[in-house]
C-alpha cells in the first residue's frame, strides 16, 4: 500500500502541531518517525488514521483520500497499535483480537485458524487468550494489541510508540520480535518512537521531526554521517547509548 | 438485553392498565378522616341502590388536587366545605352566598348540593394548662400574649380566611408561627412544643386531648358548611346514584360527625364502619356500609406492596429506556451535555406536590398515570448523569482505538463504549431505583395507592402501627432493590471490568 501525505497541516487551538507536510511512505518498508515530545509525529500518525481531520491537504492510500466516507473502509485495511496495546478492558484478549472479524461475520473456523497463526507470529501463549487485559503483563498486552491490529491482515501497520510503557528487558525482546515480524510480513509500516536506538534497529528509513516540521529523512547511518542541521546530531547524541560513553572514555 | 427491557415495559404497562379500569361513579375524598367517612358514606348510599360500579378514591390530598381531579373527570363527586369554595376556588375575600357559589361553579361544569347539615369551621385551640396559665378564653385574648407558639397547618397559614386575616382582625403580632402537618400539631401541643393550633370544629381530637377551643368573639371565621361538589354530568349519567347521595343533605349534624370522626381517629375503626354509623345517625336504622367490608392489614399489605412495585418498576423501566439514550446524547457534545443535564437537574428541583398538581392538570386524571410520570421524571437524573459520566470518562485513547479498528459508530457505542460505561450506568440505575422506592410513597397523595397509603392514613390518624405498615415494607423493598441490583451487576457489567489487577 502506498501512503502519501500531500501538504497536510494541523493546528490545535491556534498552535501548529504539524506544518504543511508532504511525505511518501515507501510500500513494504518500515518508516520510523522520530523526534522530541510535541514534534508532531503522533499527530501525523493520527492524521493518517483519520482520527483527526487535517486543516488542509489530504492523506491518500493508493490514491484514495481519507475522508469521513472512506475512513471505515480504509481503517480496516490498516492496523493501528498504541502504547500498552489500547486493549478494551471489558473484553478478553481473544474478544479484543476478534472484535471486528466477528462483526464482519467471519466463521468460527476461519477465526480459530487466524488466531493460532497470529499467536505463533507474535509468540503469545494461546492459553492467555481467555484472559482479560488486567490479567496480562505489559508485554503480553502489547502482543495482543499487535494481534488485534493484524487480525484482518491489513496492508499497512501504524504504530504509535507501542513499546513506550515497557521495561527495557521486555522492550528489547519485543523489538527483536517486531523486527522479525516486519521482515516476514513485508508490510508497509509507519512506526513512531522517540528512541533513536529503536529507530535505527527497526527502521529501513528514519524521518526526524521537530516542532511540526520534517527536518531530515534517510537511513540511520545517513542521519549520523550527514546531518541536515546541527539539531540532528544534537538529537542523536542526546540519546547516545551507554557504550558510546565508555568507548570515548577508553579512547 | 434492550429487547427484553422493552418486553418488560409492555407487560408492566398492560398489567397497570388492566388493574385500573374506571367505574361509573367515582367518589373522591381529601386527606383527612372526616372526608373519608363522608366518601365512604356516599359510596354506601350508591351501593344501596344496587349499583356495584362505584369506587371511592380515598385520601387524594388537598383542595387543589381533589378539585383538579373533579374538574378533569378523575372523580365525579367529593365532600367540600362552603368556606373552602369561597376562599380557595373563588378566591373571594367576601362571604359569597350558596347561590353565588353555584353561579360561579356552573360554567365550570360543577354543581353544589344542599348543605349536609354540619359546620366544620376553623377554630384555634390550646391545651387546658395553657388556658389556665394565660387565662385564655377568646381569640382576642391571644393579642396579649405574642410569645405564644403557634403550630398551624400550611393551608391555614396560606389562606386569607386563615391566619393572615385572623391576625388582622384580632391585631395579633405573634412571634413564633410555624407551619406543620395538621395531624402532627396535636402531638406538638400535647408534648408542649407548641401552644396554639388550628382545629376544625368537628375534630375528634378536641374531646380526646381536652383541647379548649377559643371563642371567635369577633366572628372572624366563615362557615364551613359541608356540601357535595359534583360534576354536572353526573345527574344525567347516574341519576339514581346521584339521588341516593343527596339523601345526606340536611341530615348530618356536628355531633354525629364528631362521633364518626372519633371512631376512625380515636378508636381506630375502619372508615367504612364509621360511615355506616354516620348513616345510622343521619338516616335512621337499617343502614349499613353496603358490601364495602374493610380489608384486614394482612390483605392490604401485599396489595400495597404490589401496587408500589408496579409504580417503581414501570417508572424505572421508562426512565432507563429514556435516560440512557439521553445520557448518550449528552456525551455527544458539550452543548448537549449542558442542555440535557440542566433540564433533568431542573426537574429534580420541582417540589413533589407541585409536580403532582401540574401533572393532574396536564393529564386530566388522577392516580396511576400522573404518579408514573412524576416518578419517571424524578428517576431520570441519576440515570442520565451516570450514563453521561460513564461515557465521558472512557480514556480517549480507547475511544480512538475503537474508531481506528474501523468499527461503525453504532458498533463503537454498543460493543465498546456502553459496555465500558456499564458500571457507571448500573450505579445510576441502582440509585434511581432505591430513591424511587421511597418517592413512590407520594403516589398515594393522588390516589395511585401503594405503600404511601398506610403512611398517609397513619399520619392522618396519628397511628404509628399504620405508618409502620407502610414504612417497614418500603424499607425492606429498598434493601431488596439494592441487593437485587448488586446481583444484577454481575449480569450487565462485563467480567473484565469487575476484576482487580
Amino acid at each position: 500500500m502506498r501512503i502519501a501525505l500531500n501538504n497536510v497541516s494541523k493546528t490545535f487551538d491556534g498552535k501548529t502541531a504539524l506544518a504543511p507536510t508532504s511525505l511518501e511512505v515507501p510500500p513494504n518498508r518500515t518508516l520510523v518517525l522520530i523526534g522530541p515530545s510535541g514534534c508532531g509525529k503522533s499527530t501525523l500518525l493520527r492524521l493518517v488514521m483519520g482520527l483527526i481531520g487535517p486543516d488542509a491537504g489530504a492523506v491518500t492510500f493508493d490514491g484514495v483520500p481519507m475522508t469521513p466516507k472512506t475512513s471505515m473502509e480504509l481503517r480496516r485495511r490498516l492496523g493501528y497499535v498504541i502504547q500498552d496495546g489500547g486493549l478494551f478492558p471489558h473484553l478478553t484478549a481473544e474478544g479484543n483480537v476478534t472484535l471486528v472479524a466477528r462483526l464482519l461475520r467471519w466463521d468460527d473456523l476461519r477465526i480459530r485458524a487466524r488466531l493460532s497463526e497470529l499467536c505463533a507470529l507474535t509468540r503469545l501463549d494461546p492459553q492467555l487468550l481467555d484472559r482479560y487485559p488486567i490479567q496480562l503483563s505489559g508485554g503480553q498486552r502489547q502482543r495482543v494489541g499487535l494481534m488485534r491490529a493484524l487480525m484482518l491482515d491489513p496492508e499497512a501497520l501504524l504504530m504509535d510508540e507501542p513499546l513506550g510503557a515497557l521495561d527495557p528487558v521486555i522492550r528489547s525482546g519485543l523489538q527483536e520480535d517486531l523486527k522479525a515480524i516486519f521482515q516476514r510480513l513485508r508490510k508497509t509500516v509507519v512506526f513512531v518512537t522517540h528512541d533513536m536506538g529503536e529507530a535505527g534497529y527497526l527502521g529501513d528509513e528514519i524521518v526526524l521531526m521537530r516542532e511540526g516540521h520534517i527536518i531530515q529523512r534517510g537511513a540511520a547511518q545517513n542521519l549520523l554521517e550527514s546531518p541536515a542541521e546541527p539539531f540532528v546530531t544534537e538529537f542523536i547524541r542526546a540519546q547516545r547509548p551507554l557504550w558510546t560513553g565508555e568507548r570515548e572514555a577508553a579512547g | 438485553m434492550m429487547l427484553r427491557m422493552v418486553q418488560w415495559l409492555v407487560i408492566a404497562a398492560l398489567l397497570g392498565s388492566s388493574v385500573h379500569a374506571r367505574p361509573a361513579v367515582t367518589i373522591g375524598s381529601k386527606a383527612f378522616a372526616e372526608s373519608w367517612v363522608l366518601g365512604d358514606a356516599l359510596a354506601a348510599l350508591v351501593r344501596q341502590t344496587g349499583r356495584a360500579d362505584v369506587e371511592h378514591r380515598k385520601n387524594l390530598g388537598g383542595t387543589e388536587i381533589v378539585y383538579q381531579a373533579l374538574q378533569s373527570g378523575g372523580i365525579d363527586v367529593y365532600p367540600e366545605y362552603t368556606g373552602t369554595i369561597a376562599e380557595v376556588l373563588m378566591k373571594s375575600s367576601g362571604r359569597p352566598s350558596l347561590a353565588e357559589m353555584r353561579a360561579f361553579l356552573k360554567p365550570r361544569g360543577i354543581g353544589i348540593s344542599d348543605p349536609l347539615g354540619f359546620n366544620d369551621g376553623y377554630a384555634l385551640a390550646v391545651m387546658p394548662a395553657t388556658q389556665k396559665r394565660y387565662g385564655l378564653t377568646k381569640l382576642s385574648d391571644l393579642a396579649r400574649h405574642p410569645d405564644l407558639r403557634l403550630a398551624l397547618s400550611h393551608e391555614f397559614i396560606g389562606r386569607k380566611d386563615g391566619y393572615p386575616g385572623l391576625a388582622r382582625a384580632y391585631g395579633l403580632r405573634m412571634t413564633d408561627v410555624r407551619g406543620i402537618q395538621h395531624d402532627l400539631a396535636y402531638g406538638a401541643l400535647a408534648s408542649g412544643q407548641a401552644d396554639v393550633m388550628d382545629v376544625y370544629t368537628t375534630d375528634a381530637q378536641i374531646a380526646k386531648l381536652g383541647l379548649k377551643v377559643l371563642e371567635d368573639d369577633r366572628g372572624f371565621f366563615p362557615r364551613y358548611d359541608a356540601v357535595l361538589l359534583y360534576r354536572l354530568d353526573l345527574p344525567r349519567r347516574a341519576p339514581e346514584a346521584f339521588a341516593a347521595m343527596q339523601r345526606l343533605s340536611g341530615r348530618v349534624n356536628e355531633a354525629a360527625m364528631i362521633r364518626a370522626n372519633a371512631m376512625v381517629v380515636l378508636q381506630k375503626k375502619p372508615s367504612e364502619q364509621a360511615a355506616a354509623a354516620l348513616l345510622r345517625d343521619a338516616l335512621g336504622a337499617g343502614q349499613d356500609a353496603g358490601s364495602a367490608q374493610a380489608p384486614s392489614a394482612l390483605q392490604v399489605i401485599p396489595w400495597n406492596v404490589l401496587t408500589h412495585m408496579e409504580l417503581v418498576v414501570v417508572s424505572l423501566l421508562a426512565a432507563i429506556v429514556v435516560g440512557v439514550p439521553l445520557g448518550i446524547l449528552a456525551a455527544s457534545s458539550r452543548l448537549m451535555a449542558n442542555l440535557t443535564l440542566s433540564v433533568t437537574g431542573l426537574l429534580q428541583t420541582i417540589p413533589s406536590l407541585a409536580l403532582l398538581a401540574l401533572l393532574i392538570a396536564v393529564f386530566h386524571r388522577i392516580g396511576l398515570v400522573p404518579s408514573l410520570v412524576a416518578l419517571f421524571l424524578y428517576s431520570l437524573l441519576p440515570i442520565v448523569r451516570n450514563t453521561y459520566t460513564g461515557l465521558a470518562n472512557i480514556p480517549p485513547t480507547l475511544s480512538e482505538a475503537a474508531e481506528a479498528l474501523g468499527l461503525p459508530r453504532m458498533a463503537q457505542l454498543l460493543r465498546v463504549r456502553l459496555p465500558m460505561a456499564s458500571p457507571s450506568i448500573a450505579a445510576g440505575i441502582k440509585t434511581s431505583a432505591v430513591i424511587n422506592v421511597g418517592t413512590a410513597t407520594l403516589a398515594a397523595l393522588i390516589g395511585a395507592g401503594g405503600l404511601g397509603n398506610p403512611i398517609l392514613q397513619g399520619i392522618a390518624l396519628r397511628d404509628n402501627a399504620l405508618i409502620l405498615q407502610g414504612a417497614i415494607p418500603v424499607a425492606v423493598l429498598a434493601l431488596l432493590v439494592q441487593g437485587g441490583f448488586d446481583l444484577l451487576d454481575r449480569v450487565w457489567i462485563p467480567r473484565g471490568l469487575r476484576l482487580r489487577g
